[in-house]
């Protein structure tokens, strides 16, 4: 009982001081492991290729992860809502905050600078996962041919998703199945 | 305490088909959250991911808090949060349980090759959309080309600037600007009636 309560409390204070999401909360983690031990480094590496093949952010991955290790399903549960808390209540505080203040010149302004920094920031994030999706500096590296930088398979079917997307208006979960399944087939 | 369900389970979905977290599941939140059920627009939900930026906690946790919050309050926010919990909890509890070598599996491991190619198209098109209302004059462009380099290429640098960092500048930076137009403008008026 007081395990999970610790587990509890760790990840509470890693909802509480990991800013800017994702794998901010990975210090947190790497942390955990070497004072607690309920997970080692070498599960954390796991656990982030787990995070990114399937839904959810690391931090909540890794909370139900180490929770059920250490006190089952209940543990898992527990370790994962100790985690969301701090976040609930903050973003409550600053809901409110936000309501009254919308149309203050001061948030006003604000959010004008926020705006083009936000999607330069979408920007740098999706050149990340460009950089692993469709170029292969290894085989670059290795032959030097510029027709080797590109992973041509996933460039092509990256174009026909955009024109797809453009024309037939489905829903993203749609294409990203169908990725999955041209991902297989075509082994990428 | 319909409302509330509806929240619980739209969450829910959301939370199941959100891979990669962050960025990358704007697209489906726009989709799901603005074009169909009409909670939200395009722009709040961008001022949702820049707060959630330099707020604690995972930003698509604080997402759904604030859509919940905006559509029923604290219990919204609770019912929102929750359901958006739902799924990864599931998943992760089998795959603890059951899979110990599952991001080793080579049938996984290509079907995720595949699933990235399809997040950069999503993400290559929501900036697209976002574009044309963020980046409106010369300021916003500099502005877009500083933050984007700062933190894309962040490895060159010595240290390396947190996005909560960046995030708070700019928009110091976008008060100061609007402040100084705001200024501006008073003063080209005030000449025009004398």
């Amino acid at each position: 009982m007081t395990t999970i309560l610790q587990l509890m409390l760790e990840f509470f204070k890693t909802g509480l001081f990991s800013v800017g999401g994702g794998l901010a909360t990975l210090p947190f983690l790497y942390e955990m492991s070497d004072r607690w031990g309920w997970f080692s480094h070498a599960d954390i590496a796991d656990m982030i290729a787990v995070s990114e093949s399937t839904p959810g952010a690391i931090g909540i991955n890794m909370s139900t992860y180490a929770g059920f290790k250490t006190g089952g399903v209940l543990g898992g549960l527990l370790a994962t809502l100790a985690l969301a808390t701090p976040c609930i209540i903050v973003i409550l505080i600053i809901a409110r905050f936000l309501h009254k203040f919308r149309d203050n010149p001061l948030v006003e302004g604000a959010f004008y600078g926020l705006r083009p920094a936000s999607i330069a920031m979408i920007t740098a994030a999706g050149i990340n996962v460009a950089k692993v999706a469709l170029v292969n500096l290894e085989a670059y590296a290795a032959t030097g041919a510029l027709g080797d930088l590109f992973t041509w398979k996933a460039i092509i079917l990256g174009v026909l998703i955009f024109i797809g997307q453009k024309k037939l208006k489905w829903s993203p979960v749609i294409f990203i199945a169908i990725s999955a399944v041209v991902g297989i087939i075509f082994t990428f | 305490m319909n409302q509330l369900l509806d929240l619980y389970w739209t969450f829910a979905k959301i939370g199941c088909v959100t891979f990669g977290g962050g960025y990358a599941m704007l697209p489906i939140l726009e989709r799901e959250l603005v074009d169909k059920r009409q909670w939200t627009t395009m722009d709040e939900l961008r001022d949702y991911f820049s707060i959630g930026q330099c707020t604690p906690g995972i930003i698509a946790l604080n997402v759904s808090t604030f859509i919940g919050e905006k559509r029923n309050g604290v219990k919204g926010a609770l019912a929102a949060t929750t359901g958006f919990l739902l799924g990864p909890i599931i998943i992760i509890l089998i795959i603890a349980a059951f899979l110990t070598n599952f991001a080793q599996l080579e049938v996984i491991q290509h079907a995720f090759a595949g699933i990235r190619v399809c997040v950069c198209v999503l993400i290559v098109q929501a900036v697209l959309r976002l574009w044309k209302k963020s980046v409106v004059d010369p300021f916003t462009l500099a502005l877009y080309l500083c933050v984007f380099a700062l933190n894309a290429f962040s490895d060159l640098l010595p240290v390396k600037i947190p996005a909560a960092v960046l995030v708070l500048l700019s928009g110091a930076a976008g008060i100061l600007m609007s402040q100084f137009k705001n200024r501006r403008n008073l003063k080209t008026e005030g000449g025009k009636k004398a």
